[in-house]
């Protein structure tokens, strides 16, 4: 599978049976049922939406796993096409259509404590994205928490990777109105942290809202 | 060895783990761990935690956006989800360590090598790196939830333009080693089963010989925390997790 696989979806939001703005700094959780699909829209272009599945059968037990979906498809860029694989070895959801092109799975969340280290001792005050996904789990009744936060997705988020070794956050290749949607293979939770990051160029320095919109399968 | 600092005064504790087997022990703050590829086959997964805390643990993104790399080797610092440095690596003759090619599955295992039940085999059964872990885990109370992504130090695994992921095959060889010296209290967790991209068609995990020894002094001008402006922050952070002794 090559890095980039530009799919448009045939669905239509007119169709659509959930729709809901989430803006920056906002966390964002809910149950999708087997057979739904999600699209995470960009509204504003260059935001990067870090987002975590996990089994609404036994969340504490499967969960996405970044890993296991880099070896299934042998590719560290997700695209139309991958497989978001669980810990446990199953298909969660399936990425159906993506006009993007390309998104992250190795970059991990912005914590107040990792934003200290890479941009200075002062910035641990600033928003993050694990800040986010802690206050939405605490506040839910599924029994997740810190011990449950493994390494997520960054939609929209461009962080290439060298033959030579090489990893950088650079500027996104998303843009206004792109999308990526993917269709739930196993009942799911998702919980996504529309990203809050200043220092670096994965959400153009200007944090955007995005728009999350669910379909029922066809016919269902 | 190419490392002075293991002098025997300094050698606290040797050990032995054959391949497709596990290990794990708290190193101290002021102890170094010496992993050696004895017979150039060695893959070590390994993952590591605060043992006060095992909430706190090895954190692959951290370590590799925090140094701009997706290449483990001297110099570069193993981060905690928590802005601190676990453990440096000091010295390494291999040149390249993985951080993202993850662990075997028991079917992985099947699928590839054929079984090898105990029953048949004795103790030359074939074991998976997901099976090692969550026994050794298991002795910490730690479990599924605590399986993060590992490393897997003495193999390389790099991404073409593509994003295609290639495993080198020639890139450890015998007597190759790595020292990882402890800037905090680290429970550390290892296996020895092989890597999943191992292109090899037998299943022939190396042994890897472990030395732990006392670190010398952290200079102002040590290597690793000097290599990159974050290293030293994430340095600073574990100083003050230390700083009650």
């Amino acid at each position: 599978m090559s890095g980039i696989n530009l799919v448009e979806s045939p669905l239509d939001p007119a169709d659509a049976v959930y729709r809901e703005v989430v803006p920056a700094g906002e966390p964002w959780l809910k149950a999708l049922r087997r057979g739904q699909t999600l699209r995470i829209l960009d509204l504003e272009g260059n935001q990067a939406v870090d987002t975590l599945f996990y089994s609404l059968e036994r969340p504490t037990v499967e969960r996405y796993s970044a890993i296991d979906t880099v070896q299934a498809q042998g590719n560290v860029y997700l695209t139309t096409g991958t497989r978001l694989m669980s810990n446990e070895g199953n298909v969660m959801l399936a990425i159906t259509a993506d006009t993007c092109g390309r998104h992250d799975t190795l970059g991990g969340a912005c914590a107040a404590e990792s934003n200290q280290v890479r941009y200075g001792l002062d910035k641990k005050p600033m928003h993050s994205c694990r800040d986010s996904f802690l206050r939405a789990l605490a506040e839910s009744d599924y029994g997740l928490g810190k011990r449950d936060l493994a390494s997520n997705i960054n939609f929209f988020m461009n962080v290439p990777l060298t033959p030579e070794g090489g990893l950088t956050f650079e500027d996104g290749i998303s843009d206004a109105g792109k999308y990526v949607e993917m269709r739930a293979e196993m009942d799911v939770l998702v919980l996504v942290s529309n990203c809050p990051q200043l220092n670096n160029p994965c959400n153009a320095y200007n944090p955007t809202p995005v728009e999350m919109i669910v379909w029922d399968p066809p016919g269902g | 060895m190419s490392n002075p600092d293991a002098t025997p005064e300094a050698v606290v504790h040797r050990d032995t783990v054959s391949g497709g087997r596990y290990w794990s022990m708290v190193i101290r703050h002021g102890f170094t761990l010496r992993l050696v590829d004895r017979d150039g086959r060695a893959n070590v997964s390994m993952l590591l935690y605060n043992p006060r805390n095992p909430l706190e643990r090895y954190n692959m993104a951290d370590t590799l956006k925090g140094q701009h790399t997706s290449r483990l080797t001297r110099g570069n610092m193993l981060y905690s989800d928590m802005g601190r440095v676990m453990m440096s690596i000091v010295e390494d003759t291999a040149g390249w360590h993985d951080t993202i090619g993850g662990i075997t599955r028991d079917a992985d295992i099947l699928r590839k090598y054929g079984e090898h039940r105990y029953q048949e085999y004795g103790n030359d059964f074939y074991r998976s790196g997901r099976e090692l872990f969550l026994i050794e885990l298991a002795k910490w109370g730690l479990g599924k939830p605590d399986l993060v992504a590992n490393l897997n130090l003495f193999s390389k695994v790099y991404a073409g333009a593509d994003g295609v992921l290639h495993f080198d095959p020639e890139n450890s060889g015998p007597g190759d080693c790595i020292d990882l010296r402890a800037e905090m209290d680290t429970l550390v967790v290892l296996n020895t089963a092989p890597h999943p991209m191992d292109p090899g068609p037998d299943y022939a995990p190396g042994a890897v010989d472990l030395v732990i020894y006392r670190s010398p002094p952290v200079l102002e001008d040590d290597y690793c925390v000097n290599l990159r402006p974050e290293n030293a922050r994430a340095f600073a952070n574990t100083a003050i997790h230390n700083c009650q002794g």
